[in-house]
């Protein structure tokens, strides 16, 4: 039964990939999408009966590597929280697979799309299910994989190509932290298996680890290297850079990976380790920093950008700040509560701002929008919903709003009442961030579907509504963005809270700001609504009633408004600091040490000794960077060499 | 069936091949050319035939020597014939009979001169590998490990590219300038134990201070056939020069010999030294796994670029030998394996396009994956696998190297760790610029799709790298024991020498 679930999308990804010459597009639509149903209705049948039904079990598959102390196996583990994850993930694939149908209508390799999608499918299948560290790392790079295959789907597009190599470039930086972790988890509890390391792990609260030469409490090093593996793959301030420019893959995949599943696996992993984490205050406090941080920087680039997608592409990075700062508080289910409601309500806006540029012949720049909503009324009113749900609509104190609503308040109210300087950053960072969601949300609507039409004749003539392949898929995630959250509240934060998540994730009983945040001031409960409303307010001042204001605001603070424009410059920084000296570096001492200095000295050099040795001489003052770089190398190497001897001596 | 000198058959079943071959075929060139390639291939797969019969019946169980073979050679030096296999050795075997009828197909429509002596030559080059892994006596083995140099010195002196002289020279003078200091070690080691006997030296303990200077001698040939950072530049003039086939002998097997030697000779005979010099061997391979990566991010040739991932691979594999526990040992193993048959498949990646266009030149490609959509998934399999991707053959060896490196030394760890991103760098970088993006270039589009033959030579490595990627153990398990008893006379030795130190200095 959760075998068939995980392997079904596999054996979709393998017909359609091999086949797809034999049954053509049709068949590989067909085989790939009822897999995928399929394994969406047993995740159903395990959601009933694992999370709702509290019977949480482990599926042995096979051994994969026994290795003296160390050894791990294939085998799928079934919890609440993975039962929530398997929710969401078939879903929202289910649903991608469907609106694809539709989308990739018109593309040449239809049957190449339909097997990365299923196979991405899989491999986050394998991520959620994994009962050790190291099957979970499996799912890891297996979605970082499809991500950058799906990113350059589009292999001609040399910008396509360029983004989906930054996804998996970034993506490793935050692996080796991640493997790193692993490692030091394997040295402390001798085993990665979860349950294992979980039922040792208060044992192991005061342990000491030696990381690089000091020694460090022990969960707290191991915390932050397998968080920043999280912050990887979740596009969390300072490793977010790939996040935006993934917007270059087909927008279904948008919507599937880097919106609904994919990037919240940062979350879940966290999740899934909350023993471990919740062993170290230190760690906690990070995750909740770069979590509020990363909220209220990606909203402020929001604000500016003109592309439909990196709009929603920012507002993404941002939510999922939300969900780590309410992990750093310990609210850990009201972080799976916005991950499963954002994975609605994000997957629409996408799946919606695709239908958009389906209308509009492919374009993306929102400057060239306007007027929409007349022609294409039923997607109109679907960004709406998408929308109210983002920005957290609803009636405090009642059971009446929007699905992000009661996700969102559930977090915000939970790092307020957290008591903690952290929390109480977080808490501002949070409210800021409301209002700017708000804002950039309502002004992506006003300047696509409202004022004058900016495309040209020919694309207007063209605009029409989508097919129904792609709005029935669009209508059953507006019933989850609408609803998601009136029937998760009681189970995921509220009463039944304790018995639906049972065992997969633990707080200590000194981390109380969930069960506080139902007691916090009123004024707690109604900011974040007020803030979105006032953000709502000021983009309708600003796009509709008085629409000359951008511009002016944007020239009178133009320092401000570049720095959001060019989102902080993290790229251009970037790019001076690691790209362009790794290829500085590499071609100097391909030409210099190896060419020169080795060759030159060895094999070269002794066929012509006395005459190469003058020139020599005079080339180390050659004034290039490199030239210099490679004798320090050396310098370095005999000092690191005679350093360890001397250490080890 | 214990009688059956299994483990000689195999590795004279190739050199009494190409004898046949040398004598008997004979006529018009083209009946030469073909009955050799055939006659070369099933000797090959005949040779194949026989290593899996040692690996079906090889036992997991011991760490002993199995299909031991001893016979009297010069009794008067106390010199004796002496093969045998153990968990370390056996799976090299198979890598060698396994690669060597893939080059063969490689090679059968790439090599259009002097077909039958190149085929000699590969059979001979299959026998002094087989035979230098089975080894148990160090005069058998010099043997054979230096006249490894002489088929491959004429491979890619008469059938590689322009400049294959100065390469082969270079190839030829780097490697046999290090293995006279090895013959010095060895000839020590005689002059000290009166025997050649490798089981037998084992047992011996060195003195410390003579250790140090054997360990010295034989550093310096097998880091030079690594081939370790500073002494590889003689790997990408060679790889480059070469044949497509010899490239993946070259990748595949002859780059083992280094770290084989590392771990038949100096882990076991010389402990003390060896941990002595460990930090030394640990700064030289983080050179090389950052200093190369960052060289093969920048180079236009296809095959230079796989040369150096070549050198950062194998700085990889000296870490986890030196590491000494068990994971890292295991792990340097498969990655010897792993990369053994992922470099060889980039070298046949790099070879079927350079059959079609005659370069190698990255710049002059892109958008393949338009017209060979086969090739461009069988080259992005081989690509990930090289990244070490979980789920392929590369993960595991990383990994369970990095998990031992971690427990030695956490700069190590990370430091190798950034290996990780280098190497996806580069490989990414490549694949792009080759496979996609548009096709420009006129003569590329009328390329065509792997033939059948192509498909069948990529098919048996393919297999490796998802079953090793997937269920490992069929590897690790014929490993273990004879890892295991490796590391623990390796500690109690280093514990027996503490002791020592201890006594000396009250």
């Amino acid at each position: 039964m959760e075998a068939a679930a995980v392997f079904l999308p596999l054996l979709g990804a393998f017909v359609a990939g091999f086949f797809g010459s034999v049954i053509r597009d049709r068949g590989a639509e067909l085989v790939t999408c009822a897999f995928m149903v399929i394994s969406a209705l047993i995740s159903y049948y395990l959601f009933y009966d694992v999370a709702l039904g509290a019977a949480p079990r482990t599926v042995p598959l096979l051994d994969w590597v026994v290795s003296g102390d160390l050894s791990f196996a294939w085998s799928l583990k079934v919890d609440t929280l993975t039962a929530v994850m398997l929710l969401v993930v078939t879903t929202v694939s289910a649903v991608v697979h469907l609106y694809s149908i539709g989308y990739m209508h018109h593309d040449k390799s239809i049957p190449r799309f339909f097997a990365y999608l299923s196979l991405f499918t899989f491999f986050m299948l394998m991520l959620v299910t994994a009962e050790n560290l190291v099957q979970l790392f499996f799912g890891w790079e297996g979605v970082g994989l499809c991500s950058y295959l799906l990113i350059g789907f589009w292999y001609d597009k040399p910008s396509a190509n360029a983004a989906a190599i930054k996804a998996f470039l970034v993506n490793r930086v935050g692996d080796v932290g991640f493997a790193l972790g692993i490692f030091g988890v394997y040295v402390l509890f001798g085993t990665v298996s979860f349950d294992e390391i979980f039922a040792a792990a208060p044992g192991m609260a005061n342990a000491t680890l030696v990381f690089l030469g000091v020694e460090y409490h022990a969960l707290t090093v191991l915390c932050l290297l397998l968080f920043i593996g999280a912050m990887g793959k979740s596009a969390q301030l300072g490793l977010h850079t790939w996040l935006p420019d993934a917007m270059e893959g087909p927008t279904p995949v948008s919507a599937l990976i880097h919106a609904a599943t994919m990037v919240t696996a940062g979350v879940f992993m966290v999740c899934r380790l909350s023993p471990l984490f919740e062993l170290s205050e230190t760690a906690l406090m990070v995750v909740t920093v770069v979590g509020a941080s990363t909220a209220f920087f990606a909203a402020t680039v929001g604000l500016t950008q003109n592309d439909i997608k990196r709009v929603i592409a920012y507002s993404t990075c941002s939510q999922l700040g939300y969900m780590f700062f309410a992990v750093g508080v310990s609210a850990y289910s009201a972080a799976m509560f916005h991950l499963m409601t954002h994975a609605f309500f994000k997957a629409l806006l996408f799946l919606g701002s695709g239908s958009v540029i389906h209308a509009m012949s492919d374009e993306q720049d929102m400057r060239k929008m306007g007027g929409l909503y007349k022609l294409i009324p039923f997607t109109y009113a679907l960004m709406w919903i998408g929308s109210l749900a983002l920005a957290g609509i609803g009636i405090p104190g009642t059971s009446i709003g929007f699905a992000g609503f009661f996700s969102k308040d559930a977090i915000i109210e939970s790092s307020f009442a957290a008591h903690t300087g952290v929390g109480t950053y977080a808490f501002w960072m949070g409210i800021a961030a409301a209002f700017m969601t708000a804002f950039y949300s309502w002004r992506l609507l006003f300047m696509t579907f409202h004022g004058k039409p900016r495309c040209d004749e020919k694309t207007l003539a063209h605009i029409h509504e989508s097919p129904k392949i792609m709005l029935l898929p669009l209508v059953l995630l507006a019933a989850g963005s609408i609803f998601a959250g009136v029937a998760g509240y009681s189970v995921f934060v509220g009463d039944g809270m304790d018995a639906f998540w049972g065992d997969s994730i633990k707080v200590l009983s000194t981390h109380t700001a969930l069960v506080d945040s139902h007691y916090v001031p009123i004024w707690v409960k109604v900011l974040p609504l007020a803030m979105g409303v006032s953000g709502i307010a000021l983009a309708y001042w600003m796009y509709i009633v008085n629409t000359n204001l951008p511009k002016a605001l944007a020239d009178a603070f133009r320092p401000l408004y570049l720095f959001s424009y060019n989102k902080w410059y993290f790229d251009e920084l970037f790019n001076a600091i690691f790209v362009k000296p790794a290829f500085y570096l590499g071609r100097g001492l391909w030409k210099s040490g190896d060419g020169a200095l080795i060759d030159g000295v060895g094999p070269d050099g002794v066929a012509a000794l006395t005459k190469r040795w003058a020139q020599r001489a005079s080339n180390l003052q050659s004034g290039y960077l490199y030239h210099y770089a490679f004798a320090m190398l050396i310098g370095i190497v005999g000092l690191v060499t005679w350093h360890l001897f001397t250490a080890a001596g | 069936m214990d009688d059956f000198p299994l483990l000689s058959v195999t590795i004279f079943t190739p050199l009494a091949g190409a004898l046949a071959i040398f004598l008997f075929v004979r006529g018009p060139e083209d009946l030469v050319a073909r009955n050799a390639k055939w006659g070369a291939l099933w000797v090959s797969l005949f040779t194949f035939g026989f290593s899996l019969l040692i690996w079906l019946n090889f036992k997991n169980e011991t760490a002993d020597f199995q299909y031991a073979e001893r016979q009297e050679w010069m009794p008067s030096f106390n010199i004796t014939y002496h093969v045998g296999v153990d968990g370390i050795s056996m799976f090299f075997v198979l890598l060698s009979t396994l690669l060597t009828p893939i080059c063969i197909l490689a090679s059968w429509d790439a090599i259009k001169t002097r077909v039958k002596e190149y085929m000699i030559a590969f059979l001979v080059l299959e026998t002094m590998m087989v035979g230098m892994f089975c080894a148990l006596d160090f005069i058998v083995f010099y043997i054979f490990f230096e006249a490894v140099l002489i088929p491959m010195f004429l491979i890619i002196g008469v059938w590689g590219g322009n400049r294959r002289v100065y390469a082969a020279f270079k190839f030829f003078l780097y490697t046999l300038l290090g293995s006279v200091l090895m013959l010095l070690a060895l000839i020590a080691m005689y002059v000290q134990t009166g025997t050649t006997d490798i089981p037998t030296i084992m047992q011996h303990h060195f003195r410390y201070e003579v250790q140090l200077w054997m360990w010295l001698a034989l550093f310096a040939s097998f880091a030079v056939k690594v081939p370790m950072w500073p002494v590889h530049t003689w790997l990408p003039d060679a790889h480059v020069e070469a044949p497509t086939a010899g490239s993946v002998i070259l990748a595949g097997v002859l780059l083992k010999m280094g770290a084989y030697g590392f771990l038949r000779f100096s882990l076991p005979m010389l402990p003390e030294a060896s941990a002595f010099f460990t930090p030394m061997i640990y700064t030289l391979s983080i050179v090389a796994v950052i200093y190369t990566s960052l060289v093969a991010l920048v180079q236009e040739d296809m095959k230079k670029l796989i040369a150096y991932s070549s050198v950062a691979h194998m700085g990889f594999v000296t870490v986890g030998i030196f590491a000494a526990n068990q994971q890292a040992v295991e792990g340097a193993l498969l990655q010897m394996l792993s990369h053994g048959f992922v470099s060889g498949a980039l070298f046949l990646c790099v070879g079927v396009v350079y059959d079609r266009i005659h370069s190698r030149e990255i710049s002059r490609y892109g958008g393949l994956v338009e017209r060979m959509p086969r090739y461009a998934l069988i080259f992005m399999v081989f690509m990930l696998a090289s990244v070490g991707l979980p789920g392929t053959s590369g993960f595991v060896g990383e990994f369970l190297i990095l998990v031992g490196a971690f427990q030695a030394n956490t700069w190590v760890a990370l430091l190798i760790g950034t290996g990780m991103v280098l190497g996806a760098a580069y490989m990414l970088y490549m694949y792009r610029r080759v496979v996609f993006e548009k096709m420009t270039k006129e003569d590329l589009k009328s390329i065509v799709d792997l033939s059948p033959r192509e498909i069948i030579q990529f098919a048996p490595l393919i297999i490796l790298v998802f079953w090793m990627g997937i269920y490992p153990s069929s590897f690790i398990e014929p490993m273990s024991a004879s890892v295991a008893n490796l590391i623990e006379n390796y500690n109690t030795a280093l514990a027996a020498a503490d002791g020592g130190h201890a006594l000396a200095a009250r």
